[in-house]
């Protein structure tokens, strides 16, 4: 199944260099419409306020952390089928099983390599 | 006054009346016990209150031991100079790691205007890059958690202190610091820790909930 790479993309890290990275690697794999929050309410606002089809969010982040903003995202009758991906360093089992009862669409576990970032993108909006 | 009763009752009675006693107070306490004795002591009371009297030199020892440790120099200047260290770390390898991406960036340009061969070359050193620099994220919230652990000690060395070195009342250990977030804030695991799980393990995980 294509891809629709012109989706708009919101990337949600509190660490500037990984949201330069992960914007980096989206670019190559040919999805150009990024944008960027550093935490989980700024992800919300913007969510709310635009029209995005995947979110790729860190978990680790104050005040609002990622799983809390995936919480947010499935509670909101607008967002709550919005592809959402998990990339975090949180890779104990209880994360995992959390963050799928959250309604986690894929979980990647830094550090993470292009290509997965690539698989994981293409399983989520497939089934989007 | 302390009655004729049997040398572990007169002990109990002392502990109730002095909860925490300084040592010199506990050694006169101990001289106080041997001199109404009158000579009726037996050999377990002996022996029960000669470790009595080592368990107050013992304790006397200590504190001067502690007092003499410079322990406070741990709080006031060895653990905030670790920290600032950590923190030049975290900054000097970001900075590293921006000029690095930047470099990444610019080859990116030139693989646009590149043949389509070269082009592919150049996107595939630049992909390999990008996801080594991923390593300041991880070593970061590595960094964050020994911040967390020499904060923690700061304040175990703090309460032991009170304890011991006459700096204040004691009581009761201080309490662990508020769960922030969701409780779930476990951060990186160490490879190869039982706790860690892979990408395919999480993948295998998730695959089972469908």
């Amino acid at each position: 199944m294509a891809i629709d790479k012109s989706i708009n993309v919101l990337i949600v890290d509190d660490y500037k260099t990984m949201l330069r990275i992960i914007r980096n690697l989206l670019k190559q794999i040919e999805f150009d419409n990024v944008e960027e929050a550093n935490d989980g309410t700024e992800a919300l606002t913007k969510l709310r306020a635009g029209n995005f089809g995947l979110v790729i969010s860190d978990w680790n982040m104050a005040p609002m952390t990622g799983l809390e903003l995936l919480q947010e995202v499935r509670k909101d009758s607008r967002l709550k089928t919005l592809p959402f991906i998990m990339i975090t360093a949180e890779s104990k089992t209880e994360n995992v099983v959390a963050a799928k009862q959250a309604g986690v669409s894929n979980y990647i576990v830094k550090p993470f390599n292009a290509e997965t970032l690539r698989d994981k993108i293409e399983k989520v909006m497939g089934h989007a | 006054m302390l009655e004729r009763s049997p040398v572990p009752d007169q002990l109990e009675l002392l502990r109730t009346r002095y909860p925490q006693p300084e040592s010199a107070q506990l050694a006169e306490i101990v001289y106080g016990i041997l001199s109404t004795l009158n000579g009726d002591l037996t050999a377990r009371d002996a022996a029960l209150l000669s470790e009595v009297e080592e368990l107050a030199a013992t304790m006397s020892r200590a504190r001067a031991e502690i007092s003499a440790l410079r322990a406070d120099d741990i709080n006031q200047s060895h653990i905030p100079s670790a920290t600032d260290e950590l923190d030049a770390i975290v900054a000097h390898t970001a900075t590293a790691t921006d000029s690095i991406l930047e470099c990444c960036e610019r080859l990116d340009t030139v693989a646009a205007a590149a043949s389509p061969e070269h082009a592919q070359v150049l996107r595939d050193v630049t992909t390999a890059i990008y996801e080594a620099c991923s390593f300041q994220d991880i070593t970061g919230q590595r960094i964050t958690k020994v911040v967390g652990t020499l904060k923690a000690i700061e304040e175990k060395v703090a309460h032991i202190l009170d304890v011991f070195a006459g700096h204040g009342g004691g009581g009761d250990p201080p309490p662990p610091p508020p769960v922030e977030g969701d409780g779930l804030l476990n951060g990186p695991q160490l490879p190869g820790s039982a706790a860690a799980m892979g990408q395919s393990d999480i993948d295998a995980l998730l695959a089972s909930f469908d």
